[in-house]
């Protein structure tokens, strides 16, 4: 299946994958929305990353997708590459995967039998293997709106449009000044996606402080396993999750306080 | 962004920021490169690489391979011994394997080629070859190498024990540098890596070979550097009269040394076209261009620099030179480490020497690549690093310690401690130019307050001097071939003219620029000029492209042609005036009567009477003319003051280039648009070695960075806006007095990134030197005081 090919295509060009039949499926064009819905957001699953970027909605409730969005590669890949795309991947370094995790999303899957909802913590089965079957596509992500939110997206990259070395998604749910909730999770620390339920643990029913967001962001370095390669050493992107934590809660206290969040990038 | 005024005042025809005349075919896409090019009938070959960095070859076996419904040919090193082609000679004088036979000594070497009607099945069918290997233990390490049980690499070459390259050589006075060391206030001791880089050109290297069985004539296709040289080479290796090769190469999706040396494709596909007798094209993918093409630098230098009264006093270093496992360099022959003399500097120093080592190892052949194998790059960055940690240590400002070392404008012609006679400059005024762009003790004020708060915001300096056209023919050969370049310039009776030169153009606006200068000798506009280049058949004989020799050289000898036709076009012009001569004065684009300037001949009305059929003056024959060999009786020595400032975040280790300011001094401009564009790549280039590019092997010789994702080069989003100046010191010995600028801001911005970033850390952190690439792991293992050469 080819969604915006920026994955898949890659890896056919280095003969990683070799499929005999490629379904061409963006010709169904009704799963490209941004729509709010039930109290959730609903984006459909051939949504595009720029689309993403400059959504109004999104840029509203969880700003954290404009934060993620204007690092994700590069414009040629933005206008093309989807969510849908994105999450099936199930790349380990992969961004929105770890913002989906963050603010507690859901995924619809639909297939000859009808549609099921998962959840992001049962979505990602391994690296690059996801709960979605031979016979289904994904269609849909949820994601609930709650009073209070506040989200933030940190990553260290090489350079413009490289992969993350680390990148931290971090939500709050504010109730007053104490964390109702909050969401945590990591990018290329990990075989798939890290979701830092430990950190998260620690985090609810506190109040927002430095020292908190510091705490967790040692429990979340603890947590995760980087293994070294061309970016990195295991020491640095240790340091880096407890940074990118730090940095990503403090940003989304910020916001869930402001109540407000800024505009919509609109750079591609 | 501040850009540059040319301080030479801009005339309407001749030099001046007119518009590339070349871009109106690249932007409407109508460049012709390689690739483009479809020859009736023609072939398609593959090369087979090794997997392997060091491996004996027990068997290849090609059956299954040829069994492929597609394929005609698989050439192996076995079909190229019998025709005495198995192994080539390289520019340095060594051999380099066209094919591996005995075995294959780097990964990704070239072990067979596969002829095939189409590009798919060719690359096809070299999963259809079998090939039997013995692996080796692999030596990627250039200390390593030297050591007494290192593997030895080359055993193919008579009384070869060990890995060293080529005999120890030396510059420059070690006693004397013992002396002055001895004496010095404070002697700073560093070993740095410039590490293994790659220019990785838009377009990649290939060749359409066409060898016409009926007449014996070979034409080949091919984006190179160096064509006229290039023929003379295949000439050679294959034992083919030179006149009956004619080499094309069209536009040049870019080059930067990449495209200098003879690769083992070209050959193959030339052998191909003779055995099928058809036209073979092969064009190499990125991941083979990146890991088998002429690499750039790799040097590991040991380097000393010592000060007396506040002045610089002698600089020395120990160098090894990692060769890869073949070495394929292309210094003039005379100096196996390039022109790597220049390593001392800017400074008027009381003494310096170095010794440099050169070494086999695992890894891919090149050490040509990116500002050529000069070596000026490493000079220069051993220098203004050294420099720099000097200045931290002292705890003096970087910009003072320069200043008061800096050869003074009155001691040029100046010979330096290694015997080049640097010809011009006048540095403290190219740096104070520098510092005031940059607003220099307002940036010194913002960092005290910054580090204050604990920011860390670093401000580096390098000044260098660099060392281009080569080169005298006394002195300079390359296998050989004398350093000059020839210029033919023919003025038709419409009063336009056609020159035709031997440099090659890559992408640096030789049509413009020489067509340029031409305008200025002879007046007239460059629109009506030709410039032609890049067909053997077409063009003067010369070296070509690269070290940025072309405007010292090539436009040197497009300035003496166009001058010899202004001289005949003086005596046309006599004729017409019906006066003699010596009375004729010139201005641009006409001679005229002295004393009587109505009275002149305009240069359209001297091509067309050149032509004509009146009478010429009596011994003269017709036409308008002329030609030049140039030999430059010099190098010629450009400088320049960059100052770059950084942000280095504390958290994450990132480090922002947030300002970049170079005043270049390369003489007269002749296009100043043009030359900030040259400065602007090499600045951009600077800040991809500076911050991220990396060729790194693991142990067993693995390349770890054959692709795009893992050899980043940067993007505008890395770069600042560049701050450019300028100041002008004419080249005495130039015919114009340019002195060439192409690969300046590439060996200038480097040591001027890094010295900020240790400019940055080193009073917070005590990091006084970090090897590139400066990315984020690399930073923060230094600021955790763990810093470590690249692998
Ligand atoms: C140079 C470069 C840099 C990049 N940098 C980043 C980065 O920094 N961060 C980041 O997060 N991403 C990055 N990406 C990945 C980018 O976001 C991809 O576009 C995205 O991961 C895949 O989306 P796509 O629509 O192109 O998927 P495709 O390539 O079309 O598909 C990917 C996989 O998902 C499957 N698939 C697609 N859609 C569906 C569906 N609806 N249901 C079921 N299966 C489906 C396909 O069958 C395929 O297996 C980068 C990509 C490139 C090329």
């Amino acid at each position: 299946m080819i969604a915006g090919g920026h994955s898949l295509l890659p890896m056919m060009k280095l003969r990683l994958a070799n499929p005999e039949l490629v379904v061409d499926i963006n010709d169904l064009e009704h799963l490209a929305y941004i729509r709010e819905q039930d109290s959730e957001i609903r984006i459909g699953a051939l949504t595009r990353h720029y689309q993403l970027l400059e959504s109004e909605p999104l840029a509203r409730h969880f700003p954290i997708f404009a934060d993620a969005e204007r690092v994700i590669a590069d414009p040629v890949v933005r206008n093309r590459g989807t969510i849908g795309g994105s999450l099936a991947q199930a790349d380990a370094a992969e961004d929105l995967s770890a913002v989906c995790s963050a603010l507690k999303a859901s995924v619809v899957i639909a297939g000859g039998g009808g549609e099921r909802v998962v959840s992001m913590e049962d979505f990602h089965v391994g690296p690059y293997t996801t709960a979605i079957d031979d016979a289904e596509l994904l269609v849909e992500i949820r994601i609930p709106v709650r009073p209070g939110a506040g989200s933030a997206h940190a990553k260290v990259e090489r350079r413009a449009g490289d992969w993350a070395i680390v990148a931290v998604a971090g939500g709050l749910w504010l109730d007053g000044e104490t964390i109702a909730d909050a969401g945590l999770a990591l990018s290329a620390v990990g075989l798939t996606t890290v979701h830092a339920t430990r950190a998260e643990e620690l985090l609810r029913g506190k109040r927002p402080s430095e020292e908190l967001f510091a705490e967790a962001g040692a429990i979340a370095s603890e947590d995760c396993s980087p293994s070294p390669d061309g970016r990195g050493p295991v020491d640095y992107k240790r340091h880096l999750a407890g940074e990118l934590t730090k940095r990503a809660l403090r940003r989304a206290a910020e916001r869930a306080r402001a109540g407000t969040t800024p505009g919509g990038h609109t750079w591609r | 962004m501040a850009t540059t005024t040319a301080a030479s005042p801009e005339t309407p025809i001749g030099y001046g920021r007119m518009k590339r005349k070349e871009d109106a075919r690249f932007i409407r896409g109508q460049g012709k490169y390689l690739d483009d090019i479809v020859l009736p009938g023609m072939l398609h070959g593959a090369v087979l690489r090794s997997p392997y960095a060091h491996a004996k070859i027990v068997s290849i076996e090609t059956s299954a391979a040829l069994a492929h419904p597609k394929v005609l040919r698989v050439i192996t090193a076995k079909d190229l011994e019998t025709l005495g082609l198995a192994w080539m000679p390289t520019i340095s004088y060594d051999s380099q394997a066209v094919l591996a036979g005995d075995k294959v000594r780097f990964q990704g070497q070239e072990v067979a080629f596969v002829i095939a009607e189409d590009r798919y099945s060719a690359r096809d069918a070299l999963e259809l070859i079998e090939v039997e290997y013995e692996p080796l233990p692999a030596v990627v390490n250039a200390r390593k190498a030297l050591e007494a049980d290192a593997p030895l690499i080359r055993d193919d070459k008579d009384g070869q024990t060990d890995n060293l390259a080529s005999p120890l050589w030396e510059a420059g006075d070690a006693e004397e540098a013992d002396q002055v060391f001895a004496e010095a206030d404070i002697v700073v001791e560093r070993e740095m890596i410039y590490p293994r880089c790659h220019p990785a050109p838009l377009e990649t290297c290939g060749m359409i070979a066409d060898m016409n069985p009926e007449t014996g004539q070979l034409d080949l296709y091919n984006g190179n550097q160096a064509p006229n040289a290039h023929r003379t080479v295949y000439a050679q290796v294959a034992g083919l009269p030179e006149h009956m090769i004619r080499i094309m190469t069209n536009d040049i999706g870019g080059g930067f040394g990449n495209k200098v040396p003879v690769y083992p494709g070209y050959v193959c596909a030339i052998v191909g076209s003779i055995v099928t007798g058809k036209p073979v094209k092969w064009v190499e993918d990125r991941s083979e261009n990146l890991m088998s093409t002429g690499f750039a630098r790799d040097y590991v230098m040991h380097g000393r620099i010592c000060a007396k009264h506040g002045r610089i006093t002698g600089v020395r270093v120990d160098v090894i030179a990692d060769h890869g496992a073949f070495d394929s360099t292309a210094q003039p022959s005379k100096f196996p480490a390039g022109f790597f003399h220049i390593f001392t500097g800017s400074y008027d120093l009381e003494a310096a020497h170095c010794s440099v080592k050169a070494v086999y190892t695992n890894k891919a052949p090149g050490g040509v690549a990116y500002r050529c194998s000069f070596r000026v790059t490493e000079a220069i960055y051993l220098v203004e690093r050294l420099v720099g940690e000097l200045a931290l240590k002292m705890e003096v400002d970087g910009a003072e310690l320069r200043m008061n070392s800096f050869i003074r404008p009155e001691q040029f012609p100046y010979e330096n401690k290694t015997g080049w006679t640097y010809d011009s400059g006048d540095y403290e005024k190219t740096m104070r130019e520098a510092m005031r762009i940059a607003g220099y003790d307002e940036l010194r004020r913002e960092q005290a307050e910054k580090r204050e708060r604990g920011e860390l915001m670093g401000i580096g300096v390098a000044f260098f001097t660099e060392v281009v056209g080569a080169g005298p023919r006394r002195h300079m050969d390359i296998l050989g071939l004398g350093m000059a370049d020839g210029a033919d310039l023919r003025v038709h009776d419409d009063g336009r003219a056609v020159l035709s030169i031997s440099a090659q153009t890559q992408g640096q606006a030789h049509e413009t620029t020489f067509a340029q200068i031409v305008a200025e000798e002879l007046g007239i506009s460059p629109d009506k000029i030709e410039v032609r280049h890049g067909d053997t058949d077409r063009t003067p004989f010369g070296l070509g492209t690269y070290g940025s020799r072309s405007t010292p050289v090539s436009g040197a000898s497009a300035a003496v042609a166009a001058r010899r036709a202004r001289d005949k076009a003086r005596l046309i012009a006599a004729g017409m005036l019906e006066t003699s001569p010596e009375d004729l004065a010139w201005e641009k684009g006409r001679w005229y009567v002295k004393g009587d300037p109505e009275k002149a001949a305009t240069i359209d009305e001297i091509a067309a009477a050149a032509y004509g059929e009146a009478p010429l003056p009596e011994g003269l024959e017709g036409g308008l003319e002329g030609q030049s060999v140039y030999d430059p009786p010099n190098l010629t020595y450009p400088c320049g003051a960059y100052i770059c400032v950084v942000d280095v975040d504390p958290g994450t280790a990132e480090v922002e280039v947030r300002r970049f300011i170079a005043v270049d001094d390369c003489g007269v401009r002749i296009n100043p648009m043009i030359v900030d564009g040259q400065i602007m790549g090499g600045l951009a280039e600077g800040v991809g070695i500076a911050l991220m590019e990396v060729i790194t092997f693991d142990e067993q010789g693995n390349c770890l960075n054959g692709s795009m994702m893992d050899y980043l080069i940067p993007t505008a989003l890395e770069c600042p806006d560049w701050e450019l100046g300028a100041t002008v010191t004419p080249c005495p010995h130039h015919p114009i007095g340019a002195k060439g600028v192409g690969e300046s801001a590439t060996n200038g911005s480097p040591p001027a990134i890094v010295n900020a970033v240790c400019d940055a850390l080193y009073r917070s952190h005590g990091v006084a030197h970090i090897d590139m690439p400066l990315n984020p792991a690399r930073v923060w293992a230094a600021m955790q005081g763990r810093a470590e050469p690249p692998q």
